[in-house]
Formats: structure tokens, C-alpha cells, sequence
């Protein structure tokens, strides 16, 4: 159990995970490790498997073969809400929020509180709650729309109010897809201060194709090309690989 | 904010003294014994639109089977109120008497065990809670643990409608067969058949049905109720979030149970018998077009829905027969391309901004007016 020793090191360790779509292989064998409040950058070009990657942690994917553990836990053969529960918060590529429900609401249904379905039912909106919501909604910038129902939020707020969503839940990890996709260039900035921010005491493992974004928030890239690493390291280092400008100017 | 978290918000409360207004003096006073009678008939289908409307309105699950539970809560009060009717002295004729009559026909002589529990009074209405509940408890743990769901969910349930129904027909002797249970007489000695028993049932009906609006609303403001909506918006996002959605759905799907059983049971009350015909695909598929036409998201709308297509129905079957089935699906048809609120939905678009216009513009005394009209109205707002 040499190996079980090292990686309680780690948050979160990957190792030897693999996928396979009826024979198509979208995660090859894959490994890599995730320190405490380290922000953590998987590119790649389009269909390399990255999106991928965040279903089979999160439980949404079953993998094929391989080992996820969180804090020295296995991760593969729990269900989704367990995960949760372990610290593990997800954004989808595409927001995912509840229209026609207020930013506040949506807020309080990720509130770490009343998930049974009993629990939901007896839930009290309380002070604890609603001072947790607000300071979440000031994070987030969203303080003076926490009213205003959902769907009239621009798409970069939606953007924001996911990763809201994640943080009231308090994860150790937070996985964020393409956080900046559709934003407009000063709601970047304010997403990579906001991630700065986050990073404090969660880590956080983030996909994103905007290169000048990931160079600013991240410690440490992974580049993934058709389900396998193809480099990893400082941007530097990666940005300067020859086989990642390769795949990078192939596509 | 705090509006959306209180059971009851001022428009809703006005819209269940309003309903209460019309359903408790308003409908008793103008309308003849017949009359209030089919209204009574029809209110014990809205018990089923007020449980689509949390299932499939807010939750997203469509249950086109809401007339087995309707069934099943009917069927255990008609066998109560059945054997109550087969006392050894009515029954005195039959070759095994004591046993319900269509028994005796089929050459039963002796109660089915199944049968016996329901000689008591308090079992039966435990049962037309449980039964329901249990049933549904099975199919929903079932089909949403798997992750079935939307349209597969939707036939399934038909075919859960239509398997009852010919096992209901197959099995005359345990279960009176096509011609239902019926020439059920009292209960607890008091003739249901009467004029003035119709008209006292009547009243406890609406009883039960206000406080169904009431548990309706309060699940509705709950935080599960938010968890419904946000469900059916972001499956995968409530998932994600710590929650399990299939225990969610269930429950969702056994409430709606229960209400459809609650109607049943007292239209077997109310109009003396319960058959087959209230268990298949047309009668369950109907029930949600009340809902869909009266708007799914309104728990008012659904009852005011479901009163003014039955009596559409039965101004016109009267009248076209043949055309009536035509009619109701081209209605239907209409509301879910045109109208996807159904007419709460009307009516908060339409109708409410021009009567607060109207009535707004007179002053003073007109001031309370505006507000009892504008927020007695069976309103999808609150849902959305
Ligand atoms: N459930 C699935 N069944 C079959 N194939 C899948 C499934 N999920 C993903 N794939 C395939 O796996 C490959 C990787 O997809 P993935 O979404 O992980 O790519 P990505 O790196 O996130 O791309 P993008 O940058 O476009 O978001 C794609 O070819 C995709 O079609
Ligand atoms: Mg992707």
C-alpha cells in the first residue's frame, strides 16, 4: 500500500483512469494529482476529453477502469450526492442554473442545508441562510440582482452565479468548465480576481480555452490531446512545448 | 424574497377565500340539487389537478396513469361502502350470503382475504392513503432510481392505467369486473343516496379540497418546492448539488398519488359507485388536460380548468357525442401550442393587467375592489 501512503498527500489523485465509449477511448489512461489550494488548468482542444475528465469525478460518467480519490477516498463507485457531500462541487459547460427561480433561490438551493427530502420540506429560510446567501451574492458581484429572477441575468453573471451556487456549498474542490466562456473582457478580469479569491482555501480545477485567462490564474496546466496528457507543467514550459503548438496550431 | 417563503403570500390567500366563496355559498346557492351534485363529481377530479400540478406542473413528471391512484383510492372506499351494503339481511337471497352480490354471481363463496381489512372503517381510510401511496412509492423507486423518466416515464404509467383496468375487468369476481362496484348504500348507517346526504358530502368535499389547495401551497413554498421547479429546469444541476433527484421525483409522484386517491374515494361517496372506466389511458389523459387547460402551474387554475372543461363536456356530449372526444383533444392540442400557462396563464396576462387598469383608475372606493379581483386569481406567478 505504498502507493495509498503517497497519495494522501494529495486532494485529490487520478490515476490510471480510463473511459471507453462503446471502443472510443475519451480518457486514456490517465493520471495526474491535485495539491490544497492549488488552482489547476486542464486545456486542450476541442473533444480532447477534458469535459470528460469533470464527469467521471463527479460521478456523472462511470469509468472503465482507473482510480479517483479525494482525500484518500475512492471516488468511483460513489453516487453523485455522495460526492457532493465528500466536497466536490462542479460547473457545467454550459450554465447551468434555474431560470425561473430568483439568484437568491437559486443561491439557497445549493445552501449545504435540508437536502433530504424531508429536510427540504421543514427548511427555514433563516438568518444563517440568508446572511450566508448575501455574502455568496457579494462574491459573486451579483449582491443587488439577488431578486431578479434568474433568467434575466446576463450570460457572464450566469457564469457567476454557478460558481456561486458551487461555493455555498462549500467544496474542497471546486471544478469549474469553461468559467469565462461568453464573457465579455472586463467580466474576465473580474472572474480571474473572483477565482484569486476562491482559491484561499479551496482548489480548484478548472477547464478553460482562453489562454490569456488560464496564464493568469493558473499554478500549473495540464494539456490534454485525444484523452491523454500530452504535456503538463508551469504555462511557460507548456505554452513553449512543441507538441502542444502542434496540436494547437493542427486545429 | 420573503413573499415566495411564507405559506400563503395576500394573492393567494385572496384566491382561496375567493374559491372558498364560490365553491361554499356562491355554487350552493344558485345552482339545483343535480346540478351541485355534478359539480361535487367534477371537484373530486380537480383533487387530481391540484396533484399534477405539483408532480408535472412544478416537478416535471408527467403521469399520464393518474387515474389508477384515482382508482385505487375509489376502489377502497366503494369496497368498504360494499360490504357494508352485503350485511347477511340484505343479502338474504344469495346462495352464500354476506359476500357482495357480485361475488355471489360468480360463484364465489366466500370473502377473498384481500376484502376482509376493509369491514373497518379506519383501515379503509388509512388504506386510501397508503394503497396509493405504497403503489406509487414502488413504481416512482423503480423507474426514477434507473433514471426513467419524461416520455418513457409518461408510457409506462399508461401502461400501468391500462393493465389495471383489465385486471380490474379479468377479475369479475374479486372486483365486480366492467360494471365496478355498485348500489352502495350507506355508511355507517347514514343513506348516502339522499338529496340532503349529497348535499352535506358535497360540503365536506370542498373541506377536503381546501385544505388539499392549502398542502399544495405549502409544498409549493417549501424549499422542496423550489427544488421541483429548479428539477424540472436543471436535472443534472440539482443532481450536482448534493441531492438525490430520484428520491425527489417520488415524492413528488406519491403526493400526486395521494390527491388522485383522496378524489377517488369521495367520488365513490358522492356518486355511489366506482368502475374501470375511471382507471384507463382516456380518463387518465383527461385528467391531465384539466390540469393543462386550467394551467399547470396553478394550483387555483388546475380546479377552475377542471370545473370548466367537465362542464363543457357536458353541455356538448349532450348536445355532439361524437364530436366531444374531438373537441377536448383539439383543446388540448390549442393549449399546449398557444397557451403553455393554460388559462391561469390567460389570465395573468391578459385579463388581470386590464382589470387592475380599469379598476384602478377609479378612485377610492374602487381601491379594495381592484385588489380582491387582481389577487383572487388562480395565478402561475407564484411559480415562476
Ligand atoms: N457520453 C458519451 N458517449 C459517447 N461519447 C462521448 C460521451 N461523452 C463524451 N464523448 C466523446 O468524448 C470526446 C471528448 O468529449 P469532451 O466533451 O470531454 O471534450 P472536451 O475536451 O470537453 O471538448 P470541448 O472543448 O469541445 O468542450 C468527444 O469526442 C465526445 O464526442
Ligand atoms: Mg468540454
Amino acid at each position: 500500500m505504498v502507493i495509498g501512503d503517497v497519495q494522501k498527500d494529495f486532494l485529490l489523485a487520478v490515476e490510471g483512469l480510463t473511459v471507453s465509449f462503446d471502443g472510443f477511448k475519451a480518457v486514456n489512461d490517465l493520471s495526474f494529482y491535485v495539491d490544497e489550494n492549488e488552482i489547476r488548468v486542464i486545456i486542450g482542444p476541442n473533444g480532447a476529453g477534458k469535459t470528460t475528465v469533470l464527469d467521471l469525478i463527479c460521478g456523472k460518467t462511470e469509468a472503465t477502469s482507473g482510480s479517483i480519490k479525494f482525500r484518500g477516498q475512492e471516488l468511483t463507485h460513489m453516487t453523485p450526492n455522495q460526492i457532493v457531500l465528500a466536497g466536490v462541487g462542479r460547473k457545467f459547460q454550459t450554465p447551468s442554473i434555474y431560470d425561473d427561480l430568483t439568484v437568491f433561490e437559486n443561491l439557497e438551493i445549493s445552501y449545504p442545508r435540508g437536502r433530504t427530502v424531508f429536510g427540504a420540506l421543514t427548511f427555514k429560510r433563516d438568518a444563517a441562510v440568508r446572511d450566508r446567501v448575501e455574502a455568496v451574492a457579494e462574491t459573486i458581484f451579483l449582491k443587488d440582482r439577488l431578486h431578479t429572477s434568474a433568467e434575466l441575468l446576463s450570460h457572464g453573471q450566469k457564469q457567476w452565479l454557478e460558481i456561486g451556487m458551487l461555493l455555498i456549498q462549500e467544496p474542497a474542490l471546486l471544478m469549474l468548465d469553461e468559467p469565462v466562456a461568453g464573457m465579455s473582457v472586463s467580466e474576465r478580469v473580474k472572474t480571474a480576481e473572483l477565482l484569486h479569491g476562491i482559491i484561499k482555501n479551496h482548489s480548484v480545477l478548472v477547464i478553460e480555452h482562453d489562454m490569456k485567462f488560464v496564464e493568469d490564474i493558473a499554478h500549473k496546466v495540464i494539456v490534454l490531446h485525444q484523452g491523454r496528457i500530452l504535456s503538463e507543467g508551469k504555462m511557460e514550459k507548456v505554452k513553449n512545448d512543441p507538441k502542444v503548438i502542434e496540436v494547437y496550431l493542427g486545429h | 424574497m420573503s413573499e415566495n417563503t411564507r405559506f400563503f403570500n395576500r394573492s393567494e390567500l385572496m384566491a382561496l377565500a375567493v374559491l372558498a366563496l364560490l365553491l361554499v355559498v356562491v355554487l350552493p346557492l344558485s345552482l339545483d340539487v343535480f346540478r351541485l351534485n355534478l359539480v361535487a363529481k367534477y371537484l373530486t377530479y380537480a383533487f387530481v389537478a391540484i396533484g399534477l400540478v405539483l408532480c408535472w406542473g412544478y416537478g416535471g413528471i408527467l403521469s399520464l396513469g393518474q387515474g389508477v391512484f384515482f382508482g385505487l383510492g375509489g376502489y377502497c372506499m366503494a369496497m368498504f361502502l360494499k360490504l357494508e351494503a352485503s350485511s347477511v339481511a340484505n343479502t338474504k337471497i344469495q346462495s352464500t350470503p354476506g359476500i357482495p352480490d357480485f361475488m355471489d354471481w360468480n360463484q364465489l363463496t366466500q370473502l377473498p382475504f384481500f376484502w376482509k381489512p376493509f369491514h373497518s372503517l379506519t383501515f379503509t381510510i388509512v388504506a386510501i392513503f397508503a394503497v396509493p401511496a405504497i403503489f406509487a412509492f414502488i413504481v416512482g423507486a423503480a423507474m426514477f432510481k434507473r433514471r426513467v423518466g419524461g416520455v418513457y416515464f409518461a408510457i409506462i404509467t399508461q401502461a400501468i392505467a391500462a393493465i389495471l383496468t383489465i385486471l380490474i375487468v379479468g377479475q369479475q369476481g374479486y372486483t365486480g369486473g366492467i360494471n365496478g362496484i355498485t348500489d352502495l348504500r350507506t355508511l355507517k348507517g347514514w343513506d348516502i343516496r339522499t338529496d340532503q346526504a349529497k348535499f352535506i358530502l358535497y360540503f365536506v368535499e370542498v373541506a377536503f379540497l381546501l385544505a388539499g389547495v392549502a398542502v399544495a401551497l405549502f409544498i409549493r413554498h417549501s424549499k422542496l418546492g423550489r427544488i421541483l421547479v429548479a428539477m424540472r429546469e436543471k436535472e443534472d444541476r440539482v443532481r450536482f448539488s448534493g441531492y438525490s433527484v430520484a428520491n425527489f421525483k417520488i415524492f413528488a409522484f406519491c403526493i400526486a398519488a395521494v390527491f388522485a386517491a383522496v378524489g377517488g374515494a369521495l367520488f365513490t361517496l358522492e356518486v355511489g359507485f366506482m368502475s374501470p372506466s375511471f382507471v384507463g389511458i382516456v380518463p387518465s389523459i383527461e385528467m391531465v388536460i384539466y390540469t393543462a387547460v386550467g394551467g399547470r402551474l396553478s394550483v387555483f387554475g388546475a380546479i377552475y380548468g377542471t370545473l370548466i372543461v367537465n362542464f363543457a363536456k357536458t353541455s356538448f356530449s349532450e348536445s355532439f357525442p361524437e364530436l366531444w372526444l374531438f373537441g377536448l383533444g383539439a383543446l388540448f392540442i390549442a393549449v399546449v401550442l398557444a397557451f403553455p400557462n393554460g388559462l391561469a396563464g390567460l389570465w395573468r396576462d391578459y385579463v388581470q393587467p386590464r382589470l387592475d387598469a380599469v379598476l384602478l383608475r377609479r378612485p377610492g372606493a374602487a381601491k379594495w375592489a381592484s385588489r380582491q379581483v387582481s389577487e383572487s386569481v388562480p395565478d402561475g406567478a407564484a411559480a415562476e
